[in-house]
């Protein structure tokens, strides 16, 4: 079983994490917003496919980049 | 933080913190987490409908990251998830459809928000009563560290399962994935529709419905259950919210900024529960429908929110 990660290393890999959420958040507000709501109001089809598509990229996107930061973190702590 | 697609103002920390306590209790509890996210989602200002579709959204993503490690594990059983899919979709759609009929008549919150109460209410004091149950069961046992994988998934109440695998109800099938030898084809479709009506109707991906029911009505493996159940929720989850997002009740902008906080819960919610072990995470769980129940009717009594 792999041992346990230190809580200062976790606590590191998180606030690396959360920088990057805030960018990845504010560019999500900045250019989704807007297209969003015209979708929603012109073509109700189109907006429920994107918003599909658009919450399972994110999702995978966040988990390959916690994934990498996480195996970056631990191989440094390794070596 | 005014959201034009559903005409909300909600704090956009307030979404992220929610996801990150969501999150965590994803990772920690295995749960999608919808008894506390549309409770909060609802006394914040969200009009049921949106916090119904919305809530949904939310579950597809998460429910594919998970069903993937599942998937590595071995814990799906294709053909018991094959059959669910079809008879969830279907309620899936009666509880849509029932959304749209309350929108009609202006009476989404109140109906929603009892029936929520009531199904909370129901998983806290059957989720306490089954761990309390458990928690002797295991105590009277061997150690841990010697029991086979089927002494580590005793649970009680399993008269029930050996009650539905006694039905004659015909066609029958065979799971050999999760150790069934023969069940009823209608127990299975039963139980994925049941589930389904309570995913269109009351949000989220229903595990807290179909969870209990594939383990002691249906007599799966514990890991087994969580695992088809998420595969089967990628499905029904993604269906239904595509059906919200046509009918216009889903917020995608909410969902996304939720997601973000839950990412990182996630995974502090994963890394805790190695330090912790099955029934006492479920005794843990049991009372935390309750707040969310609280929160409804804070947000009904009331008629207040917080933004």
């Amino acid at each position: 079983m792999e041992p346990l990660p230190s809580w200062k290393t976790f606590l590191i890999e998180l606030l690396l994490y959360a920088v990057l959420l805030v960018v990845y958040f504010a560019f999500v507000l900045h250019y989704l917003g807007g297209w969003f709501k015209e979708l929603f109001d012109h073509d109700r089809k189109l907006f429920a496919v994107m918003a599909l598509a658009v919450m399972i990229a994110q999702t995978v996107g966040l988990e390959i980049v916690s994934s990498f930061l996480i195996w970056l973190m631990r191989r440094k702590r390794k070596n | 933080m005014y959201f034009p697609i559903s005409g909300a103002t909600i704090d956009p920390f307030y979404l992220i913190g929610l996801g990150f306590i969501i999150g965590i209790l994803g990772g920690f509890f295995g749960v999608g987490g919808s008894f506390l996210a549309g409770p909060a989602l609802f006394v914040a200002g969200l009009p049921m409908n949106f916090v119904v579709g919305t809530d949904l959204l939310h579950i597809v993503g998460k429910s594919i990251v998970a069903a993937r490690k599942h998937r590595v594990l071995g814990n799906i059983d294709l053909r018991l998830a094959a059959v669910m899919v079809v008879a969830t979709i279907g309620g899936s759609e009666i509880g849509v459809q029932g959304i749209e009929a309350l929108k009609r008549i202006a009476r989404v919150d109140l109906v929603v928000g009892v029936a929520t109460i009531i199904v909370l209410v129901a998983i806290s004091i059957f989720v306490f009563l089954e761990s309390w149950q458990a928690l002797k069961l295991k105590g009277s046992r061997k150690p841990v560290s010697e029991q086979t994988a089927q002494e580590k998934d005793a649970r009680a109440f399993k008269f029930i399962a050996h009650w539905t695998h006694s039905l004659d109800w015909a066609p029958k099938m065979g799971l050999p994935h999760s150790g069934v030898k023969s069940i009823s084809v209608w127990a299975i479709l039963i139980v994925s529709f049941v589930g389904g009506i309570f995913s269109g109707f009351l949000g989220g991906g229903a595990g807290y419905i179909r969870m209990p029911c594939m383990v002691y009505l249906l007599g799966i493996p514990t890991h087994i259950a969580i695992g088809t159940d998420l595969f089967e929720i990628v499905v029904s989850a993604g269906y239904g919210s595509f059906r919200h997002a046509m009918d216009g009740n889903v917020d995608v902008m909410i969902a996304l900024i939720m997601q973000t906080g839950a990412a990182i819960g996630a995974q502090i919610g994963a890394v805790l529960t190695q330090y912790f072990n099955g029934p006492r995470i479920r005794m843990a769980f049991a009372p935390l429908p309750l707040i969310g129940a609280g929160l409804i009717i804070y947000g009904l009594a009331t008629g207040r929110h917080i933004h």
